[in-house]
């Protein structure tokens, strides 16, 4: 009944964001205000619907009610409460809900903004929101039912929407409990995080077709959108790191990224998204790139449609699955129909998205974030060809082909350091017009400076070349960025007389986005520093060891004290093991791997016992494909360098976004005023 | 509950795998000659293989016991003297190309990225052209003159609504 419930609030929802649609462009063609308003305030009310759903859901999984199958698939009785609530997203019907639910408040939040100024945008950022929430929350109607019931025919037990005749309710004593990989803190954490940035990216693609319809195609869609990006950008970038972590603490292989189609499919938006992020300030500063920008946050758009097909249709582990899925040609079909008529739309309005200005410089700053266009786009092309490379030889050879990391590391590994070198020089380039001259006059400081910390590396640290490159880079942009705060800060307490504190503060406070996407930047390094550690210089072993045996590797030494099996929560069987530490013959610490075996999915976990600092990480794994017995156990021990570096990466990101995206106090006031200093200074804004 | 019939195949694959396994590579580990190899040296090869049912998870990393048994075939085969290339080989031969962790075809994998990004340059290196031809004064002078007029302009509107004000 309560299942029932859910159903027809979903159903609802959706015939009202189909409504929606259509009163919004009906109201728009025959202009009828009151339906434009209405369509609004349809709109409005999805997520209050939605809301409703998935609290009936959640009622559902907190309350073991198994004879609804996604309840029986993903929760069991031994859960605890907050892991049944996050159940939500433990399988794909929830996870499609989810993904509606979330896309909702963001359409609620930009209609509950100011119109006045951009009221022709209104109708269309409706229809565009609206088909693409109708759109998944059909799915879920048509196909991914989460509040589908188990009922008992002759046939057997099978799942239906409504109860079909000569049938009777099935309720299984039990659920299969949710994935044991998924019941991790950062699983909670990390999908959220990813489909917040897959579904905000949608309002700036609203905002794009919206100005292509009207054909107010100047750069109001992109101011507006600006923060919406920023935000999206966030979101989407943490939950990528959060994904890493993730890995890193719980798939127990010893890394964060293994160039998984899962985890490209949620990376190539990411690449599409940075670029937009970059070629956007070309339009707004020079007027130029305007069909680039577009195709830029479509691709961007059509991406995150991709990943979810990507991820949700079994496409992946065969080609094959696909045809067999439902939704999986439906999602293919909306990717090309989005696709197409965007790109249509482009090509209607090609002549009013000429450039206004002409590029002056090869060294200018629109020039050289061309060049970062380029290696983002090419890094997106090596993403998505490695990705249905092995459909393409399914469907043509019938070879069944891997694309490991390999392919992605030699083909990305040098774009990856073009994008580090131009990030060492566009910030010192101006806007219109640089030369050799004018930026190697700011840079060579920089550089002798990166010079001298790479010889120190090359001497105390490594010899490797990939290495030596790498940390260059490394040093060169950061020099770089902080050369340039200097600069700036140095000239503020000159001109205003402040102490160099104050003139940080008010440095960064005046001018946000530059600085906060210096931060960025920075930020960007740290995490690459921990890249280049664990990518180049990570040493494993393993071995079965007996009780008070020693192995070693990296410098560390560890001896197996003991092992244990006991019960532990969530209804699970804990096998823990004991290694002391030693470094140069000094105690560190005990580290306790250990193997979780959850009896209600059958499935086990492999969690490393760990000891970070900024130098390594020693990360040891209690290898569960050998038997384990009361003398012997076979460990994996890895030395992950710098690694941390990644994590803190990361966090330093977190204030740089935070600054850059930060609301002015009068955005449009600030922007005018800042446009005046154009092409005088090399504001990177 | 009837299991899902990809469950049931994944499983039939999983064992028909151990079955194969336990007659081939047992057969030669009884034949082994030489010191055991070491995890470490299983692994190294171990690293580079994927085995057909379990997804984007490499065998030296791999917990199922179809890949256990293929670890036991590689340390069997390292012990008889075998090189790296041959046991890889093998194992192609038994599953296919599918089991290595790249397309054996590397120029077809990597021509079309190599293809885009000469493309990319290209198209970027002939706008880079056709822009620079014309610019020069152009551009400069809108840019020194253009702005200040729209400043003012807005200025005097802003001016003109605080009177409205």
């Amino acid at each position: 009944m309560i299942a029932n419930f859910g159903f027809g609030v979903m159903t609802v929802t959706f015939l009202v964001t189909l409504y929606s649609v259509f009163a919004a462009i009906y109201g728009e063609n025959k202009k009828i205000p009151a339906l434009v308003e209405s369509a609004r305030r349809a709109m409005l009310l999805t997520w209050p619907l939605l809301t409703l759903t998935a609290g009936v859901l959640i009622y559902l999984l907190v309350n073991n009610h198994f004879e609804v199958q996604f309840v029986y698939e993903v929760t069991s009785r031994s859960m605890p409460t907050y892991l049944r609530v996050t159940a939500w997203w433990g399988g794909q019907a929830g996870s499609l809900l989810f993904w509606s639910w979330l896309m909702s408040a963001f359409a609620s939040l930009v209609t509950l903004r100011k119109w006045d100024r951009d009221r022709e945008f209104l109708p269309w950022v409706i229809v565009v929101a609206c088909i693409t929430m109708a759109f998944f929350i059909g799915m879920n109607v048509f196909f991914e039912n989460p509040f589908a019931q188990l009922y008992q025919t002759s046939a057997g037990v099978e799942a239906y929407t409504l109860q079909p005749a000569d049938s009777v309710l099935f309720t299984p004593q039990d659920g299969r409990g949710l994935n044991p990989l998924l019941r991790h803190p950062g699983m909670v954490i990390h999908p959220p995080m990813l489909y917040l940035g897959f579904v905000s990216f949608v309002i700036p693609f609203s905002f794009a077709i919206a100005a292509l319809i009207t054909g107010r195609t100047d750069d109001r869609w992109i101011r507006i959108t600006r923060r919406w990006t920023l935000w999206a950008w966030l979101f989407l970038t943490f939950g990528l790191v959060l994904g890493g972590r993730w890995a890193y603490d719980v798939l127990g292989w010893g890394g964060y990224w293994g160039w998984d189609p899962v985890e490209i499919a949620a990376f190539m938006p990411w690449i599409t998204g940075t670029a937009f992020l970059h070629s956007v300030m070309i339009q707004e500063k020079r007027g130029m790139l305007k069909h680039w920008n577009m195709l830029l946050i479509i691709l961007t758009y059509d991406l995150v449609i991709f990943g979810t097909f990507l991820t949700r249709s079994g496409v992946l582990s065969s080609v094959h699955a696909f045809a067999q899925s439902a939704i999986g040609p439906l999602f293919m079909g909306f990717v090309t129909v989005t696709l197409v008529t965007s790109v249509g739309l482009i090509i209607y309005r090609w002549d009013s998205l000429k450039s206004e200005t002409e590029m002056t410089s090869l060294l200018s700053r629109e020039a050289l974030f061309l060049l970062n266009n380029l290696m983002f786009i090419s890094i997106l092309v090596v993403c998505f060809w490695g990705v249905i490379f092995p459909m393409i030889s399914e469907l043509f050879t019938g070879q069944t082909v891997t694309v490991g990391p390999p392919f992605y590391e030699r083909a990305t590994g040098p774009l990856f350091a073009a994008l580090m070198l131009l990030m060492g020089i566009a910030p010192l380039s101006a806007w219109g017009h640089s030369t050799v001259k004018t930026i190697g006059r700011a840079i060579w400081k920089p550089i002798v400076g990166a010079v001298i910390v790479t010889a120190i590396i090359f001497v105390t640290y490594t010899r490797n070349v990939y290495a030596i490159i790498g940390f260059f880079l490394v040093a060169l942009v950061i020099l770089v960025t902080i050369y340039e705060y200097w600069r700036g800060a140095n000239a503020r307490q000159k001109s205003q007389d402040e102490n160099i504190i104050t003139a940080f503060w008010n440095l960064t406070g005046r001018n946000r986005r530059r600085y906060g996407g210096y931060i960025i930047h920075l930020s960007m390094m740290l995490m690459a520093i921990g890249i280049l550690g664990i990518e180049l210089f990570q040493v494993e072993t393993q071995g079965t060891l007996e009780i008070n045996q020693q192995t070693s590797v990296g410098g560390y030494d560890l001896v197996y004290q003991d092992i244990a099996r006991f019960p532990g929560p969530d209804g699970r069987e804990v096998t823990r093991a004991v290694l002391s530490v030693y470094k140069d013959n000094k105690y560190l610490g005990e580290l306790n791997p250990r193997i979780d075996y959850y009896f209600d999915a059958q499935q086990t976990m492999t969690i490393p016992g760990q000891r970070s600092t900024l130098k390594d990480d020693l990360y040891v794994l209690l290898v569960n494909w050998e038997p384990v017995s009361a003398t012997g156990a076979t460990f994996k021990v890895y030395v992950n360098p710098l690694v941390n570096w990644l994590w803190l990466g990361s966090l330093l990101f977190l204030v740089g976004i935070v600054i850059a995206a930060w609301p002015d106090k009068d955005p449009e006031r600030v922007t005018v005023r800042a446009g005046k200093h154009v092409g005088q200074t090399s504001a990177a804004d | 509950m009837r299991k899902l019939p990809s469950q049931i195949s994944l499983r039939i694959t999983h064992y028909a795998i151990v079955l194969l396994l336990l007659t081939t590579g047992f057969a030669t580990s009884v034949l082994a000659q030489g010191p055991t190899p070491t995890d470490d040296e299983v692994n190294k090869i171990a690293k580079q293989l994927y085995c057909p049912v379990c997804e984007s998870t490499p065998l030296d990393v791999c917990p199922t016991e179809a890949c256990r048994q293929w670890r036991e075939v590689i340390r069997s085969m390292l012990a008889d003297g075998k090189s790296e290339d041959e046991i890889k080989q093998h194992f192609v031969e038994q599953y296919g190309v599918r089991v290595l962790n790249e397309p054996p075809n590397r120029l077809l994998s990597y021509l079309v990225p190599v293809v885009a990004f000469l493309l990319g340059s290209f198209i970027l290196l002939r706008s880079f052209q056709t822009w620079k031809k014309p610019i020069a004064s152009k551009a400069i002078s809108s840019e020194g003159e253009a702005k200040p007029v729209q400043d003012g302009y807005i200025a005097k509107m802003e001016e003109e609504l605080k009177k409205i004000k």
